[in-house]
């Protein structure tokens, strides 16, 4: 699949000498949603503000379907569309005027066959003669998503899509994601929500500090870097442990029936097999048995803790 | 050129007129009348006439300018200083526009409220006293200049004002007491001639001197002068926004 966009060494300076964004490389392929996750300040919405010539960067090239984005501004821009983080809106104008602009903005003709389409795609329609200030706060991130859609872009960005949203809101701004992406459209958000990026994403990267730090495709990234626990629930509590068992790092619940034990999918072999073994030789039988695997939160966290740790080192 | 960008930026601020119409109006109508009775009835009692002119005839032109001036700075700055304001700026600076795109837009729309507000002060100015145009098509290539101009200065202001204050600074402190010092109300000949020199460092004498001319046929200045003042600003405006523009500064970090 061809890269809709690409990044290459492209370094932000603050006017206050702040450094931004430092040598970021990235490619984006075409058709995939692509996370963006990072603490807060890390650079994720520098380098999407970047991207959409919101903000100035000071060195590197990016590119949208192979044509760089300040030589070719007009051509990258009509295919471009973003949505704030903030509720950045005109509370006075009517969802429909808006919408309206935003399409005249973006250089192409009234549509109002189109523009009627998107509102009820996003369940706006009956709220097209209403003033911003009158709606509620999701329904305000809804008008910011028709305001980006309203000139049919093909690459899309998110920042913080769902930030301040009710847990049912945000599941379904996920499947208006989802549908827009079966759709045709590259979407590239950036979260803090791990879950956001594990529910949508394909491929993820870790912004720390202006640089990037890892990207990989999500399922591989969970499975590279995950661990797994495995919990071994007993019929009788452990009342002390020796034996057999007394070689393993595990720890128990407050009843002394549940063994967790950690162990890493990376390895070429794992202790699972022998533990449940050595249970039975100590004269326990078990249960039952499940498994958890580390979340894109635990994973991420990590990796944030170890690169914070690095520069404190450098 | 993106016609469709800058048409929607248009719209967009014609509409806000558009909502707010009544104010819009009301208070330059209102503003004229109350000229026409201070210094009309009051002071124009006691002269009669400047230049052959009927006195509350020869300070329509004057207001005019007052009016084009003020209303085409506070339009613009306030136009462009509020999408600062509320962030909405994101949408146009991430459009395919050119920054030249952006000032036509919202300039246009600018000098097109002053222009229709102008009109409507000609037509107030008609209750009250004659008002004759010798000249049409030189009255209008000045009104429509100097609301272009000045539309242009408002959109610096509204780019680099901090605050809501920060856009009234500049009209109050300097546009009004240069209009009021500029000949709107009487022509500097009446002035002692030390006074007469330091007015004519006063450019918006020269753009009422030739506004007035295109009305009466009398200037303090001559034509040209006043033709080329109003192009020297607008250039130095015109100027100003480029340079702006390309160090990204007050719009884009």
């Amino acid at each position: 699949m061809k890269n809709i966009l690409e990044i290459n060494n492209v370094t932000k300076f603050y006017k206050n000498s702040v450094k931004a964004l430092e040598n970021v490389n990235l490619n984006i392929k075409e058709g995939e949603i692509f996370a963006l996750l990072g603490p807060n300040g890390a650079g994720k919405s520098t380098l999407i503000n970047s991207i959409c010539g919101i903000v100035n960067f000071n060195t590197g090239t990016i590119k949208i379907n192979n044509m760089d984005i300040v030589k070719n501004y007009r051509t990258t821009r009509k295919i471009t569309g973003i949505v704030p983080q903030e509720l950045n809106l005109e509370s006075f104008e009517t969802v429909w005027n808006n919408v309206n602009y935003s399409r005249g903005l973006f250089g192409k003709k009234p549509d109002h066959n189109y523009i009627e389409k998107l509102l009820k795609q996003l369940s706006l329609w009956d709220k097209k003669d209403n003033k911003i200030k009158e709606l509620s706060g999701g329904m305000k991130r809804r008008v910011l998503i028709a305001k980006a859609l309203s000139h049919q872009p093909k690459l899309l960005f998110l920042d913080e899509p769902t930030a301040s949203v009710d847990v049912e809101l945000r599941k379904d701004m996920w499947d208006v994601v989802k549908k827009l992406n079966e759709d045709g459209v590259t979407i590239i958000l950036t979260t803090h929500y791990i879950e956001e990026a594990e529910e949508l994403s394909d491929r993820v990267a870790v912004i720390n500090d202006g640089k990037i730090i890892l990207v990989d495709e999500k399922d591989k990234l969970i499975k590279k870097l995950g661990e797994k626990t495995i919990k071994i629930e007993l019929f009788e509590p452990i009342e002390k442990i020796n034996g057999n068992l007394s070689k393993y790092n595990f720890t128990l619940d407050q009843t002394n029936k549940i063994i967790s034990h950690t162990y890493n999918l990376n390895s070429n072999t794992t202790d699972v097999t022998e533990l449940l073994n050595d249970v039975k030789k100590d004269g326990y039988e078990i249960k039952d048995i499940n498994t958890e695997q580390s979340s894109l939160e635990e994973i991420f966290i990590k990796l944030i803790k170890e690169n914070n740790n690095e520069l404190v080192r450098s | 050129m993106n016609w469709y960008g800058v048409k929607a930026i248009y719209i967009h601020e014609m509409e806000r007129f558009r909502r707010t119409l009544f104010q819009s109006l009301a208070s330059p109508i209102i503003t004229t009348s109350l000229y026409f009775v201070v210094f009309g009835s009051a002071i124009g009692s006691r002269i009669t006439e400047i230049d052959g002119i009927n006195y509350g005839s020869y300070i329509v032109p004057g207001m005019i300018m007052l009016t084009i001036l003020t209303q085409s700075i506070s339009n613009a700055s306030f136009a462009f200083y509020f999408p600062r304001f509320t962030n909405t700026i994101y949408e146009i600076l991430a459009a395919p526009l050119s920054s030249f795109e952006i000032v036509l837009g919202f300039v246009g729309a600018a000098a097109s409220k002053s222009l229709i507000i102008g009109c409507v002060i000609i037509l107030t100015a008609n209750f009250f006293v004659d008002v004759r145009i010798d000249h049409p098509l030189l009255m209008m290539f000045f009104l429509i200049l100097t609301s272009i101009t000045f539309a242009l200065f408002g959109f610096i202001i509204g780019m680099y004002a901090e605050g809501f204050e920060g856009l009234q600074i500049i009209p109050i402190l300097i546009i009004t007491p240069l209009v009021f010092l500029g000949g709107s109300f009487y022509s500097i000949n009446m002035l002692p001639e030390f006074w007469q020199k330091i007015s004519l460092l006063n450019p918006v004498l020269y753009l009422i001197s030739g506004f007035r001319y295109s009305f009466y046929e009398v200037s303090d200045v001559s034509l040209l002068t006043s033709t080329l003042t109003i192009l020297t600003i607008l250039i130095g405006c015109i100027i100003f926004i480029t340079y702006t523009f390309s160090k990204g500064y007050r719009i884009k970090d």
